[in-house]
């Protein structure tokens, strides 16, 4: 054992360390990636509703309709299905299969499956099986509901939605087509192979699933017979790097291509270094100040428009939340049908002492709980200062993401401070939880609605115009439809949008067509190239 | 600290200096194996309780961790009675228990996988990095401290002390991000954060989980160089603070032999000092010594939680805090038993070194 610690061994085992100093770049053909990726609990696409777990799911399952990553702004286009036609009575919806494409496994994709991979997501009836049974389908009727033949599936509707409505609900990870067959053989009691699917790939996508080692890494293989056009990455390597500045070093040094979690600081001083570029990219997530209204205070009118002039929209979306948010004072994130374009609230203390004064509210205190994120922290700080000028007193509790969450849903955060993202590309998304509420009491414990956790009596006709809005045929009424429920919103709702999600994403300058999903859906890599 | 060191030394004497009968022997091993075994169980028991009160009364709800954010009542209401939460604690317990006996430790909710394949997978990333981190602490850190003892008040020990003092007090955090920025980002010398370049990503089969070792297994040179080359920077800080206590419990054990009088009886004997040093002074503190290295490495063992997240080391540490924050209960507490497991094993391990390098224990 002796000689292995002489000074030269030493030496020669730092020399062996040394020697492989060039890391330089990444092979040409893979798409390396520095994300967070340890959300991901089950990549089924009837489980799969976590963010990272759904870009994965993006991309090795295909759905009947999809966006072209060129192009998100056109919305939903032909994927699987090619075409599709509605019912005279708008009651039931038949999309046409594409022939010719195949499942990773080699089978064909038939309209069977389609129908299988949606029944299947209906009756295993997991989170995200609401994007779909809003459509009429419950575990026991869908079978007769959803039909197939040898060319087309039909969708039998309960009401006659709009056809975009159902459409974007299709967009939807949990309406991924997946390989009937392959996934038969690894069924487990009554499970549907849930199981083997949380791990497991029966996908016709454009890449397969690799491997996936939990907080890990996610591997995705090019699949040449994509139906699209084989992609031109052979591999995409997603691995977890919790660190910004982590994240950052890789970036700079070229051992990934792709940084997608750099803080507003590193975002900063990276856009100085020679080989990288900063994308910017509106994504769906809002981030929003819900008003409890079963607080005295908050549930008084004047006390809610004067919140509303108590933020620095500007000040703040150009100081801490640099970058990372645009100030957006509507439900519906920019990209989506029907988005309002107006602006109503300033920073006017002044204004908002008044409107409190004349309530006769100055000098109340309020508590509120919010969750340890520097960027909510910051937004609840900056609120707290503008509210004391303005007569009242905010104290905040700093807690976990998973206490604040389970206190909203029981009705207990007087001012929530946080984001949230839409399920599926539709309006109706964000419509339906921010301004649809029918039963306001606490046994209704409607916990997935925001308005029901602000205890916000959504008045009956918004209500009933959120229903309507879901069953206009013309699309050009229908946006006009979500207009007015914005504008009727921002007039007198006591949940109040304030920002927009904008994702930074640090690029390698090599790298094109990144597209991280924009404002309707998840992450994309059949178009990514690496030139020079 | 010194007087827990000693204290666990303690225990490991105690068997030795029990009077010595004829014919007894066998028995009295048998029952001290017998009495170990049943300690191991209760301490695992206890641990395992405790644990697991701890998780139902945190203010975490697991449900929400499963079901998600959207989920309506009704869903939410069958993934909590799915998960049998349901049944009074005591019940949960014991079936916890059960399970567990059978080599069952239930699937994990926060990866969605099954507990004992996480742990067969994380936990060889924090052997790995404990191990070299502890090697570099004991090859290092023991020289450094029996110096500094030896020349007291020499440059030697000054080094020494501002090494560990500085070991002691910065924060891990920081040095580990400036390690990287430097050795990674500015001289290149070292791979990045993560257990393997990209290149080498997958590529090696998983044997032992080591990838050290695997790639020798395997002979594919480049593939351990790639993963020395990403560990050595970890490994590297976290010997740094193994160290920095390594040396200091070396340097004060070493003190109180080189003031005893059997040395001065050495010394007076004509003995030259490195032999006096190395085979007697040193040679009698190698049992608390033992023990020392033990408890680091165990701590190493259980994972440096802050060191795994800016190394992104796909480890134990990180493991079981990200389980621990979602409220995911199988996991800690699968990460629990392996953590206690570690601990039992290493006194055992060191009680039998013990009994091997005392001669009175002979």
């Amino acid at each position: 054992m002796k000689h292995l610690l002489t000074p030269r061994a030493i030496l020669l085992a730092s020399a062996l360390a040394i020697a492989p100093a060039a890391w330089a770049e990444t092979p040409a053909d893979t798409l390396v990636v520095a994300h967070t990726i340890d959300d991901i609990i089950s990549l089924d696409p009837a489980q799969n509703f976590e963010f990272s777990g759904q870009d994965v799911g993006q991309n090795i399952y295909d759905r009947l309709v999809d966006f072209d990553p060129m192009d998100m702004d056109a919305g939903f286009k032909p994927s699987l299905a090619e075409s599709w036609q509605m019912s005279d009575d708008g009651m039931s919806l038949t999309l046409k299969m594409r022939e010719g494409v195949t499942f990773h496994s080699g089978n064909p994709v038939r309209a069977e499956d389609a129908a299988w991979s949606l029944q299947r997501a209906v009756k295993l009836n997991l989170t995200p099986a609401f994007i779909l049974t809003q459509f009429g389908f419950t575990p026991e009727n869908v079978e007769e509901k959803i039909t197939f033949d040898d060319t087309s599936l039909t969708l039998h509707l309960d009401k006659p939605y709009a056809q975009s409505f159902v459409l974007n609900g299709l967009t939807a990870i949990v309406a991924s087509v997946v390989d009937k067959e392959t996934v038969l053989q690894h069924v487990e009691g009554d499970d549907y192979g849930n199981k083997w699917l949380s791990a497991n790939d029966a996908g016709s996508g454009a890449f397969t699933l690799a491997a996936w080692r939990p907080n890990e890494a996610v591997q995705l293989a090019a699949y040449q017979d994509y139906f699209q056009g084989a992609p031109a990455m052979k591999r995409v390597i997603v691995r977890n790097v919790a660190e910004s500045s982590a994240q950052r070093l890789l970036l700079e040094q070229g051992d990934i291509d792709v940084a997608r979690n750099l803080s507003v600081t590193d975002v900063a001083s990276i856009a100085s270094v020679e080989g990288v570029r900063i994308q910017d990219e509106p994504r769906g997530r809002i981030l929003y100040m819900g008003l409890n209204q079963k607080d005295e205070v908050l549930s008084n009118p004047a006390v809610i428009e004067a919140m509303k002039h108590l933020v620095d929209y500007d000040g703040i979306a150009d100081s801490f939340l640099k970058g990372m948010f645009a100030p957006h004072q509507t439900f519906l994130p920019k990209g989506y049908l029907g988005v309002l374009e107006d602006r109503p609230w300033t920073l006017d203390v002044e204004k908002a002492k008044k409107l409190i004064e004349d309530a006769d509210m100055s000098g109340r205190t309020i508590t509120t709980k919010v969750r340890d994120l520097r960027e909510y922290v910051d937004v609840a700080q900056a609120l707290q200062a503008s509210m004391a000028e303005a007569g009242l007193t905010l104290n905040i509790e700093q807690m976990t993401g998973a206490q604040v969450l389970d206190a909203y849903r029981a009705r207990e955060v007087p001012i929530f401070i946080g984001e949230w993202g839409p399920d599926y590309s539709d309006p109706n998304t964000n419509a339906a939880t921010f301004a649809f509420n029918p039963d306001n009491s606490d046994e209704a414990q409607a916990t997935g609605l925001l308005a029901w956790r602000n205890a916000y009596a959504v008045p009956q006709d918004m209500n009933e115009a959120t229903v309507a809005a879901t069953l206009e045929q013309d699309t050009d009424k229908r946006a006009q439809m979500y207009i007015d429920i914005q504008k009727q919103y921002q007039a007198e709702a006591p949940i109040v949008p304030l920002f927009q999600r904008i994702e930074n994403t640090g690029l390698r300058d090599n790298v094109q067509n990144w597209v991280s999903g924009g404002a309707l859906t998840s992450v994309m890599y059949r178009q990514v190239t690496k030139g020079e | 600290m010194a007087l827990t060191a000693t204290d666990a030394a303690g225990q490991g004497a105690a068997p030795p200096s029990a009077p010595k009968r004829r014919g007894g022997a066998g028995r009295r091993r048998a029952r001290g194996i017998a009495g170990t075994l049943l300690s191991l169980v209760l301490t695992m028991l206890g641990l395992l309780l405790i644990t697991f009160i701890i998780g139902r009364v945190m203010p975490i709800d697991p449900v929400l961790k499963v079901v998600g954010d959207r989920a309506t009542q009704a869903q939410y209401d069958a993934a909590y009675v799915a998960m049998g939460l349901d049944r009074p604690l005591h019940v949960q317990f014991l079936r916890y228990i059960g399970d567990v006996l059978t080599g069952d430790f239930g699937r994990s909710i926060s990866t969605g996988q099954l507990v004992t394949d996480d742990i067969r997978r994380v936990f060889p990333a924090t052997v790995e990095l404990a191990t070299l981190g502890t090697l570099i602490g004991v090859f290092v850190g023991v020289p450094l401290g029996v110096i500094a003892a030896a020349r007291r008040g020499g440059i030697v020990d000054q080094i020494a002390r501002v090494v560990a003092l500085v070991g002691y007090s910065m924060p891990i955090f920081w040095l580990g991000l400036m390690g990287l920025l430097v050795f990674y980002g500015i001289l290149g010398w070292v791979g990045g954060p993560g257990r393997q370049g990209i290149l080498y990503d997958g590529m090696v089969p998983t044997i032992t989980g080591l990838l050290l070792v695997d790639s020798l297994i395997e002979g594919d040179w480049g593939a351990f160089r790639d993963a020395f080359s990403h560990i050595i920077l970890p490994a590297s800080l976290l010997g740094y603070f193994s160290l920095a206590y390594i040396s200091r419990m070396t340097r004060s054990f070493m003190l109180e032999q080189l003031s005893s009088e059997y040395i001065t009886t050495a010394r007076v004997k004509g003995l030259s000092e490195r032999a006096v040093i190395w085979r007697h002074a040193f040679r009698n503190i190698r049992v608390p010594l033992i023990t020392v290295i033990a408890l680091s490495f165990g701590s190493l063992l259980e994972g440096s939680v802050l060191t795994e997240i800016i190394f992104s080391w796909p480890g134990l540490g990180q493991y079981i805090t990200k389980a621990l924050l979602s409220g995911d209960m199988n996991a800690v507490l699968g990460g629990t038993v392996v953590v206690g497991t570690c601990f039992v094993v290493l006194n055992l391990l060191s009680d039998i070194l013990y009994r091997v390098l005392d001669p009175r224990s002979k």
